[in-house]
């Protein structure tokens, strides 16, 4: 079995840079919706592709490139991404011309670039990779799942490196429709099961070979449905660990009444000091713990004396994910 | 031996049948269930034929004794219906006994319930429910929450290769020791959405579908659900499973090509068709039967078509795509075709690519006419999916 290292990242958020974060430069959220900062695409993509290429394929292009080169990987082995809601700009815009014109004078183009793995298909297209290509969309744990996939093919050594990514979009109509809904939060209304939702791509690559780039080793992830009285316990166990091997957790709260007493575990097994939240700096959106994910990986990498850290993430008791890192 | 990945239960909803016995009968005897749409108004309705699963929304709602106040989507009813059958084949009583998973897959979601209410959600409180049913992972959860599953759940969506991606993240589950049995497979309910999408690219046909004609207009949509229940072997035998087939290869690769066109090599398909050889430690001539992912577009079957010349040379062997029977069922499509590839297996049989009447000019190859009974050991199936997503799937007898 080979082990897994995080070799290369990249995001786009709300928040101005992509990766270097630090406390101090972090800006937190204070509203129900929040559009990514976009770089400028154009050193990267000729300008007439930009303008008509979805948010999402845009983001995920650009951040797949620096995580890659970070790498120093040209065409990856595989490219896995997750997300929960897709190409939900294109999706919207097919659904309401379909709607609105009676399934009259519609273009493919919205409607080709609304599939799920769109940003999947475009990054494997830009680089020329014909390797392994998944997109998972399993809600909050989608881009676990593609984190899952891949970690899983480099230890089984059925490829040497992988990219994974997250990517979500936020949708306007789909926002409306969420916010009556009392699911999103608007500007000045927190709902009892309402979310701040943001937007963003992150993207890592996975590598069998540890390199002056990595960021960490991933250790292990877990995914379920729900979560049993063991279930955290088990997984350290299966790791050889207990909770007071960890240093940091980093958790998917973010003081919401979304959040409830879902991460209480958390909070009666660790420190305040121990845990690190992240949500606030991104919103609450499906692919929000790649951003996690990225925080921790840099956090390891730059500070002394952490030897391993959990990521812990669920949402209303559903889909309840741990990712296990460690020095390197 | 012991550590193979065996099939041990199947459950399928499908244009043509309810059960995989209804879908077994149905194929022997060339019952077509692609005819007109009835389930939703389309201004497209005489000019497209689709296959349409046989029971209403409120029908499945009541034979899966869900309560009337419910939020599920047609897509994820037909989801709960055959991941059922598939467990109860399986003969599976607590489905938390071992480390047991689901992963589901789907082209659209919720969306034939999303468009329904897109508009009326700002000022129809009764229908907000559905909200949430937008995401992909909903029919998945709805299916995990109805079987009690606890354990890993999740959803893929690579377009029509969705269901065949699913079976091998399965895999790779079990043999990564990660999982001792996993659901998997995919639903799609037929939605306005789709019908649009396939139609402003032009390839829904006004006729039955005929995949590897020369005359071919294009596909029919399908709507189904199929499950199968994949499990390490030594688990199946140390409860006394009947093993009803074996994973024993399979192989993803991207025609990095075009986000929906096929290359006129099938490349994508070609690697995907190579890569599943490898693994299943088979040779070319250890294949006795396609099913093909044939969707009857001018674009896939020339690709596909090509890309089996190139594996298979002049000998490949005797293949047909099911989807004159039950229309192209997307998301789903793999995990219907892998149910077929199992039968196959099981009773000895390569089922007849149904309203071929002209062979391809650009092919030396011509698909299977009629039902053909002969012995089969192995079967490739294969699913492509827009975005460049190719997977093949081999299967061999228990």
């Amino acid at each position: 079995m080979k082990k897994v290292y995080i070799n290369g990242l990249s995001s786009i958020s709300i928040q101005e840079q992509t990766r270097n974060f630090t406390v101090e430069s972090l800006k937190k959220i204070e509203q129900g919706v929040n559009e990514a900062h976009q770089p400028s695409y154009k050193e990267l993509i000729a300008p007439a592709m930009v303008r008509r290429m979805a948010k999402g394929v845009k983001m995920g292009i650009y951040t797949a490139h620096f995580a890659l080169e970070e790498a120093q990987i040209a065409v990856p082995q595989a490219i896995i991404t997750g997300t929960g809601l897709g190409c939900l700009v294109d999706s919207e815009k097919f659904l309401e011309l379909l709607l609105e014109n009676n399934e009259s004078y519609l273009t493919p183009t919205s409607f080709i670039q609304s599939t799920h793995n769109t940003v999947g298909g475009q990054i494997a297209l830009h680089l020329g990779c014909k390797g392994y290509n998944f997109t998972y969309v399993h809600q909050n744990s989608s881009f676990e799942s593609a984190l899952l996939d891949g970690f899983l093919q480099i230890k089984a050594e059925e490829v040497e490196n992988a990219l994974i990514g997250g990517i979500d979009e936020v949708g306007k109509t789909t926002i409306i429709n969420q916010q009556v809904a009392e699911l999103v939060n608007t500007a000045d209304t927190v709902f009892e099961k309402g979310i701040n939702t943001g937007e963003g791509a992150t993207f890592f690559v996975l590598d069998q070979h540890q390199a002056q780039t990595s960021y960490a080793e991933l250790v292990d992830i877990h995914i379920s449905n729900t979560k049993t009285e063991t279930s955290l316990v088990d997984f350290l166990k299966q790791n050889s660990l207990t909770a007071k091997d960890i240093d940091l957790v980093f958790v998917g709260n973010c003081d919401l009444p979304v959040d409830q007493q879902y991460f209480d575990e958390v909070y009666n097994t660790w420190n305040q000091e121990e845990i690190v939240t992240y949500k606030e700096y991104v919103g609450h959106h499906h692919t929000a713990s790649s951003f996690g994910l990225l925080l921790a990986a840099e956090r390891m990498k730059k500070e002394d004396g952490i030897q391993y850290i959990l990521l812990y993430n669920q949402f209303q008791d559903k889909d309840y994910s741990f990712i296990l890192l460690k020095k390197c | 031996m012991q550590n193979r990945i065996v099939v041990t239960g199947m459950g399928i909803i499908s244009a043509i049948g309810q059960t995989v016995e209804e879908n077994y009968r149905a194929l022997l005897s060339h019952q077509v269930g692609v005819g007109t749409l009835t389930l939703f108004d389309s201004i497209h309705k005489d000019h497209i034929k689709v296959g349409e699963v046989k029971s209403t929304t409120k029908e499945l709602i009541q034979r899966l004794h869900i309560p009337e106040d419910n939020n599920y989507t047609r897509t994820a009813l037909l989801g709960v219906y055959a991941a059922k059958q598939a467990v109860e084949q399986a003969d599976i009583q607590d489905i938390n006994a071992v480390r047991t998973g689901l992963i589901s897959s789907t082209s659209v979601g919720g969306m034939d319930f999303i468009e329904q209410y897109y508009q009326s959600f700002q000022t129809d409180a009764a229908v907000r429910k559905y909200v949430s049913s937008q995401e992909a992972g909903d029919s998945t959860e709805k299916i995990a929450d109805y079987l009690g599953l606890q354990g890993y759940v999740s959803t893929i969506s690579t377009a029509c290769s969705s269901a065949a991606n699913a079976l091998m993240m399965g895999c790779r589950m079990i043999k990564a020791g990660k999982l001792d049995r996993v659901i998997v497979g995919g639903t799609d309910a037929l939605s306005k959405f789709t019908v649009n999408g396939f139609n402003t690219l032009m390839i829904l046909s006004d006729t039955d579908n005929t995949p590897f004609d020369q005359h071919r207009k294009g596909l029919n949509l399908g709507e189904a659900a199929a499950y199968l229940v994949l499990e390490r072997e030594d688990v199946a035998l140390a409860r006394n499973q009947a093993i009803l087939g074996v994973v024993a290869g399979y192989g993803n690769a991207n025609d990095a090509y075009h986000q929906t066109a096929s290359s006129e090599d099938g490349e994508g398909a070609f690697l995907a068709m190579q890569k599943a050889l490898i693994m299943a430690n088979l040779e070319e001539k250890d294949i006795d039967y396609i099913n093909a992912h044939g969707t009857a577009t001018p674009n896939n079957d020339l690709s596909e078509g090509r890309a089996i010349q190139r594996i298979f040379g002049s000998q490949a062997p005797v293949f047909s795509s099911t989807k004159p029977f039950t229309g192209h069922t997307l998301a789903a499509a793999g995990a219907i075709e892998a149910v077929y590839s199992i039968l196959a297996l099981q009773h000895n049989v390569a089922f007849a690519n149904l309203n071929h009447t002209t062979p391809m000019e650009e092919l030396t190859l011509v698909p299977q006419k009629e039902t053909l009974h002969k012995p089969i050991q192995a079967v490739m199936s294969n699913s492509f999916g827009f975005g460049g997503n190719c997977s093949t799937i081999i299967f061999t007898k228990a």
